[in-house]
């Protein structure tokens, strides 16, 4: 109420600025950066003292040369990749086989029979033990291993200061899409969370080039998205090479459905610069951070306690949840099949069409909240749709899956081939982006047009990726 | 006071006075911002200060947002805001926003200028833009380790003088400094020491005239304003931000002697 009582007096100060400014003509901003750049060369020149530095620098920047090289940049950081996926592919089988026959083999048929013996009632021990407690124990057995090794190392990667070389080579390919250079930076950082990378865009100052950032960060494959393109690659791809090449291959192929993730976000910050956002690309400057020798085990601790661990708590936070939603709707039936076949049976016909299944879809749907559930969703949506011999006790339950041959084996007997497995890691790639991100998307645009454009613009180019590899697929293979 | 040994009056002394207190952080005596150039270790400091564990990553614009945290120091609780790194304070990108607005209008009782030691010059940009706006400032002189393995050498006491804030060479990596870091922002939070910050000295005379006389204005209207030459820079070069400040009397929350817990934004 105090507030526009006097409105005269502080409008008089604001036109006494704007007639002041006319007077100082156009240039008298550079004037005032010039004058603090001024002060800050005199003090500068005044307390610094540079003995010979020459030793130290040329090695960062001999360093800096090879890996920002025109023409070895970019194979370095293909091997780079390759090499961490590779030591995350061979080390976590073992963990995860160990962690799988520990929860689901002994804790499961342990935790039944307590029930059992409490006269726990049918649907309670449905709803807790084969829809809650499997599907936490899934996740926590498909992507503790991955994530304890992947991130560690990608923290190393980060702490020692190759990102900011990532994003210096990349640079030039972003600005020749119409994008801002930083959106390097912002999409590194969506190789860890799209909604931390989506944040990150307000580094970039243009509104323009900004919007761009925040709908393309999608394409950065997250935390929540890497144990799903490890898995997938390590059952379906590596195991269709001889064994010796299956560590290699597997590894390629996850580095392959990243670069294609980068290649879209290329492709769709151009697209978007030439339609609706139509602008030039703004300079700016890049400053490449000193190699710093990183302490390796602070950052083992800080990447396990800030990413390992608050991811996998993420994913069991919402497979708790969505372990129930699948028990239910894979146990309440309308007529004489389950709600989840009603619709895995009317879904199939179409996501064929897409080399996809109404499982996957369904999946998909369940994890809209955490794409960390993805993997576990399907496979106890597929062992209760199939109804595995053996496998399952009752629907939406399954056993015996210690071993990545076990998971193979599931998926197989639900109709999987390597065409699936081929299209689900595109489409893992593109699809919307989960509930978090789209929520912090509409925060940081404000815009609900925005948000509804980053939401469905993945999708729908999923869908036209799935499609056409499908088809191309069938036809040479008849 | 007086009949202290000399040994327990120096801050140095009271290095183990310090107490993290993470996020808790209740009846805050004082409010520290961390404000300072990209990837110069804010967070480290930030890290090393409150215990807590922000991520730190070796790469410019890691923080975007503010984190916040407590310690405290001889019986004194502070809180540490840790601000977005950024090269100035003039351009308009949120995270400058964020920064700018929060020295601002957060009313820090502290601002402690984070600047790599091996980049002093480009570092020095961004502090004399913050000692435009806030009287009560330190500059720690982070990465000194790094600096000395580059033969590069920097004359504190010179520095501090020419600033006219205390000047605390550091290496948050290694926890060096930290001890005297917290003590030089005791002194400047307790008003203990008296910073008189650099102000420009390079201004075109014409342009120094306009600001003279726009800050006589804006005196009259809000009398005590503590950073009135700034206000009237930014009026003049047209900054929305501030203009709307003006209008809606927000500056006049400035001016009242409320401690700045209350009246962040």
């Amino acid at each position: 109420m105090m507030k526009q009582e006097e409105p005269g007096h502080n409008e008089e100060i604001i036109s006494l600025a704007n007639a002041l400014r006319w007077d100082l003509g156009m240039d008298f901003h550079d004037k005032v950066i010039e004058s603090t750049y001024a002060d800050a060369t005199d003090i500068a020149g005044k307390v610094v003292t540079r003995g010979d530095d020459r030793q130290a620098d040329t090695v960062d920047s001999r360093v800096d040369r090879i890996l920002t090289s025109r023409w070895l940049g970019f194979p370095i950081m293909f091997l780079l990749l390759a090499v961490v996926f590779w030591i995350t592919v061979a080390g976590a089988n073992v963990p995860s086989r160990m962690l799988a026959s520990l929860f689901l083999d002994t804790g499961h048929p342990f935790l039944k029979s307590v029930s059992a013996a409490a006269g726990l009632p049918a649907w309670l021990d449905g709803v807790l033990l084969d829809g809650m407690y499997l599907s936490i124990a899934w996740v926590i057995s498909v992507m503790l291993p991955p994530m304890a090794i992947f991130f560690p190392l990608f923290t190393l990667l980060e702490d020692l200061g190759y990102l900011p070389r990532v994003a210096f080579n990349m640079d030039r390919l972003f600005r020749k899409a119409g994008a801002h250079g930083k959106q390097a930076l912002t999409l590194s950082m969506g190789f860890g969370c799209n909604a931390a990378g989506v944040i990150a865009a307000r580094v970039i100052d243009s509104p323009r080039e900004r919007l761009i950032a925040i709908i393309t960060n999608n394409f950065s494959l997250c935390n929540g998205r890497w144990p799903t393109q490890i898995l997938i690659a390590t059952l379906f791809i590596g195991s269709a090479v001889p064994a010796h090449w299956a560590g290699f291959v597997s590894a390629g192929a996850v580095v392959f459905i990243a670069v294609l993730g980068i290649f879209f976000s290329l492709v769709v910050s151009w697209g978007l610069s030439r339609t609706v956002l139509r602008g030039e690309a703004s300079a700016f400057s890049l400053e490449l951070p000193p190699y710093r020798p990183p302490r390796i085990l602070q950052t083992l601790y800080t990447s396990l306690i800030d990413r390992t661990i608050f991811v996998l708590w993420r994913a069991i936070i919402f497979a708790a949840p969505a372990g129930i939603i699948i028990w239910v709707v894979s146990n309440v039936h309308a007529g004489d099949l389950s709600l989840a076949s009603h619709f895995i049976r009317s879904a199939d016909p179409l996501a064929l069409l897409f080399g996809l299944n109404g499982v996957i879809l369904l999946a998909y749907i369940i994890a809209i909240p955490a794409n960390e559930i993805v993997i576990p969703t399907i496979l106890m949506l597929t062992v209760m749709s199939v109804g595995l011999a053996g496998q399952g006790e009752g629907a939406g339950v399954m056993f015996e899956t210690d071993t990545a041959e076990g998971t193979r084996d599931i998926l197989a007997a639900g109709g999987w081939t390597l065409l699936t497995a081929v299209n689900l890691m595109l489409f893992s790639l593109l699809h919307n982006p989960c509930s978090t991100t789209i929520y912090t998307i509409y925060r940081e645009t404000g815009s609900w047009k925005w948000t509804l454009v980053s939401t469905f613009l993945p999708i729908l180019m999923g869908f036209a990726v799935c499609f056409f590899v499908t088809q191309i697929w069938l036809l040479f293979t008849g | 006071m007086s009949n202290k040994e000399a040994c327990e009056v120096c801050p140095v002394h009271h290095r183990d006075n310090l107490v993290r207190l993470g996020v808790s952080m209740d009846k805050v005596d004082f409010v520290v911002a961390l404000a300072g150039n990209p990837n110069t270790g804010k967070s480290t400091v930030f890290n090393n200060l409150t215990g807590l564990r922000q991520h730190t990553g070796n790469w410019p614009g890691k923080t975007v947002t503010r984190a916040e945290g407590g310690f405290s120091y001889n019986d004194s609780r502070y809180k540490l805001v840790d601000l977005p790194g950024t090269y100035s304070l003039l351009s308009t990108s949120t995270d400058e926003e964020i920064a700018r607005n929060f020295i601002l209008f957060g009313r820090p009782d502290v601002t402690v200028i984070v600047a790599d030691a091996t980049r002093l010059e480009r570092n020095l940009n961004l502090a004399l833009q913050i000692l435009e706006i806030t009287d009560r400032a330190v500059l720690c002189l982070n990465l000194m380790d790094e600096a000395r393995r580059r033969n590069i050498e920097i004359d504190i006491r010179q520095l501090s003088r020419e600033l006219g804030i205390p000047v605390v060479p550091a290496a948050a990596r290694r926890r060096e400094g930290m001890a005297e870091l917290t003590a030089m922002i005791e002194e400047v939070a307790t008003g203990k020491y008296a910073c008189k910050p650099h102000r420009s000295r390079n201004r075109p005379p014409r342009l120094q005239q306009a600001i003279d006389t726009l800050a006589a204005r804006l005196s009259g209207q809000f009398p005590g304003l503590p950073n009135l030459n700034w206000v009237a820079l930014r009026l003049l070069e047209g900054d929305q931000r501030i203009m709307d400040a003006v209008r809606s009397r927000e500056l006049d929350s400035l001016l009242t002697s409320q401690p700045a817990t209350e009246s962040q934004s």
